[in-house]
């Protein structure tokens, strides 16, 4: 029980008629990059929205380290821990990209107003902490020389390393991120791959990630889950999943 | 110009039709019967010219706009010096600004003072607004609630428990806090217009209630006799009230009934500066950001941890407690206030402010508030068409200027990259 990072298990999700979530259950490890994968429309996002707070599962369980977190609201969620992209990018396009990642930082910021009028030693020390930390991350997605851009002029490939970079700053425990190599070309789908490994080797973080590519998926990942229009299909390890004869049928072999 | 011809008759068509009902025939009373009486030549030929305006109007509109879009759009931006020069002006123009504001009073008349003083409760009121509507992207109608709260606070406290200016200013703010925190508890999980909807609504439920408990607000005939501010406990009336001293009889001058107008004044100038360093500290503080955050995308600010309802009810909770400090200052000055000053009228002429100034921006709203309320100062002979000039500033404004006077962002923190 405790060893697993995240526990989700009998996840139900129905919208009106339409069961988009069927009994999906998985189990993501400390330190494991593990995908969801699964035809256009199989309920992928949907588990995500569940998971992260944006939408009331139905039925079943979420357990965040041992504790249920299923009903809880996004953001108190996103401040256990669990932290997430979206399938388009959501950055906060008018303002700057170190600004993004202050915004994503309001948590070790000083909130206090007091402290912040006349700016107390704890506020500036805070507000230093997060700018470094903020350097820091630019300096690993190699976005450092665009600090002081307006987010939205960036190129798309950077706008993806920019959400990571962004969901990093609030040192989260589990990283999951929708589908981030759509839209990349094949450098920046390799830089990505990287970049995820990185992850979850140096900070210690687990990654729970959908993904189209498949290249990427099987290169990379500890641990695959395949869902097919909203139900578990199979489970297992990049070799396993890649030779059950199920998915070849339902999912790689249509491709 | 054949295609325009259709739309143009039509709407000459139903000008015509419109002028002639409201305008064009009256029903008078004549003993019990009522008949129906043709306006006079005069009218006939007004309506007339009328219709064709209109239908020239519309019979050229292509061609007009075509027009307008030439007509470069007025860039006030454009006229300020570039950022380097402007970055290094900016200490010396503020210390200009405020040793005249400072100063000016000295050598102009009471009016103008007095003048000044309303303006600057409006560039007040419009500062605070502008947290809400303008930071935040909140649409609140009903904002005069929380000055009313702040005024009546004033009155009620000073009348009652006899408490001075200076205890109950920031009671006064922290009592139109509360106020907005109750109100936007609920309200805040509304979205754009049924907020706007509920803010109108809770403005008139305040000035109702104002209205009719009669034994404690005095109703309709309202609070009177409302003490001024003191200096350090010097008063500025002719006579000290018991146990009380004057300011002209303190420093041995004469009495000058221009030196509490010029006193008011000054503590409005203060008030104001007051209000400007603090906003302008927020605007740089996480806060600040957040609210712009918020108003790009709520779901990505869910997703990284911030709570919007909490931060939407920050900027509520702030924007009502300076139209709280607003409302205790105006009730000092008048002396006297009822619901009358509090209508719906008041909420959307500060709202015009912040729309005019250029949401968000801190000059553009203190520009468009000193100019909402001097204008119809200056223009007094043509009173009645005051709301007709209001509308028509706003639709020129909307039409060439829809980001406003100044719009202006907020001043973003840079990494320094060694
Ligand atoms: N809010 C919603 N209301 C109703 N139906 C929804 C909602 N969200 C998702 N669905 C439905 O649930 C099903 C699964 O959608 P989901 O977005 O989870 O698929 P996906 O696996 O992420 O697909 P893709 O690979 O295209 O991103 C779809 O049929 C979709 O129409
Ligand atoms: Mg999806």
């Amino acid at each position: 029980m405790s060893e697993n990072l995240l526990d989700v298990s009998g996840l139900m999700m129905r919208f009106g008629g339409l069961l988009a979530v069927d009994n999906v259950s998985l189990q993501v490890k400390p330190r494991q990059i593990h995908s969801v994968i699964g035809p256009n429309g199989a309920g992928k996002t949907t588990v995500f929205n569940c998971i992260s707070g944006f939408y009331k599962p139905t039925g079943g369980e979420i357990r965040y380290r041992g504790q249920p977190i299923q009903g809880m609201t996004g953001h108190r969620i996103s401040l256990l821990g669990l932290v997430r992209t979206f399938q388009h990018v959501r950055l906060f396009a008018n303002m700057t990209v170190i600004e993004n990642l202050l915004v994503a930082q309001h948590r070790h910021l000083n909130t206090n107003y007091f402290a912040g009028l006349v700016k107390t030693p704890s506020y500036r020390r805070r507000q230093r902490e997060a700018m470094d930390r903020a350097a820091h991350w630019l300096q690993q997605v190699d976005l450092l020389e665009f600090a002081n851009r307006e987010a939205g002029n960036l190129s798309y490939g950077q706008q993806r390393r920019l959400e990571i970079a962004r969901c990093m700053v609030t040192e989260p425990g589990l990283l999951m991120l929708d589908e981030p190599a759509a839209g990349l070309n094949p450098k920046e789908t390799s830089e990505l791959d990287q970049l995820i490994l990185r992850l979850r080797d140096e900070q210690d973080i687990s990654v729970l990630l959908i993904e189209h590519d498949m290249g990427l998926v099987m290169g990379i990942s500890d641990h695959i889950t395949v869902i097919n229009q909203g139900a578990p299909l199979a489970d297992g390890t990049p070799d396993q999943v890649r030779q059950n004869p199920d998915v070849i049928k339902a999912y790689l072999g249509e491709s | 110009m054949q295609r325009a011809l259709f739309p143009a008759l039509f709407a000459a068509g139903v000008t015509f039709l419109l002028t002639c009902l409201v305008i064009g025939v009256r029903l008078e009373q004549e003993g019990p019967n009522l008949t129906v009486v043709g306006a006079d030549a005069e009218t006939w030929s007004w309506i007339g010219f009328a219709v064709i305006v209109v239908f020239l109007f519309q019979l050229f509109q292509q061609p007009l706009s075509r027009l307008k879009q030439r007509l470069p759009s007025p860039d006030v931006t454009g006229l300020l010096p570039d950022h380097k020069l402007r970055a290094r002006l900016r200490p010396w123009l503020i210390a200009l600004v405020v040793v005249g504001l400072f100063v000016w009073p000295f050598m102009v008349s009471r009016g103008a003072v007095d003048l000044a003083t309303l303006t600057l409760i409006y560039v007040m009121l419009g500062l605070g607004l502008n947290i809400v509507v303008g930071f935040a992207g909140l649409l609140d109608l009903g904002y005069v609630a929380f000055y009313a709260v702040g005024a009546y606070t004033y009155a009620l406290l000073s009348e009652y428990y006899g408490l001075s200016f200076w205890v109950c200013l920031p009671i006064a703010g922290l009592l139109a806090a509360t106020f907005g925190c109750i109100l936007g508890f609920p309200v805040l999980r509304l979205r754009g217009d049924y907020l706007a909807i509920v803010t109108l609504g809770f403005g008139e439920i305040i000035r109702i209630l104002l209205n009719n408990w009669t034994n404690v607000t005095g109703g309709p005939n309202g609070i009177g006799g409302i003490e001024k501010p003191s200096l350090f406990g010097l008063e500025f009336s002719r006579r000290a009230s018991e146990g009380g001293q004057t300011f002209h009889e303190f420093f041995g001058i004469s009495y000058n009934s221009s030196h509490k107008v010029i006193f008011l004044y000054l503590v409005a100038v203060l008030l104001v500066l007051l209000t400007i360093y603090v906003i302008n500290r927020i605007q740089r503080m996480p806060i600040g950001r957040a609210w712009e955050a918020l108003r790009e995308d709520e779901i990505a600010c869910r997703s990284l941890g911030l709570n919007p309802t909490v931060i939407k009810l920050s900027a509520f909770t702030m924007g009502a407690s300076f139209a709280g400090f607003a409302g205790c200052f105006f009730a000092a000055r008048q002396g006297f206030i009822s619901p009358e000053s509090f209508t719906f009228i008041e909420s959307a002429i500060i709202l015009a402010i912040v729309v005019l100034g250029g949401m968000g921006s801190q000059l553009g709203v203190i520009l468009a508030a000193i100019a909402m309320t001097i204008l119809p100062e200056l223009a007094r002979e043509f009173q009645e068409y005051r709301m007709l000039m209001f509308g028509g500033v706003m639709v020129l404004m909307m039409l060439w200027r829809p980001q406003g006077l100044l719009p202006m962002k907020r001043p973003h923190l840079e990494l320094k990259t060694s």
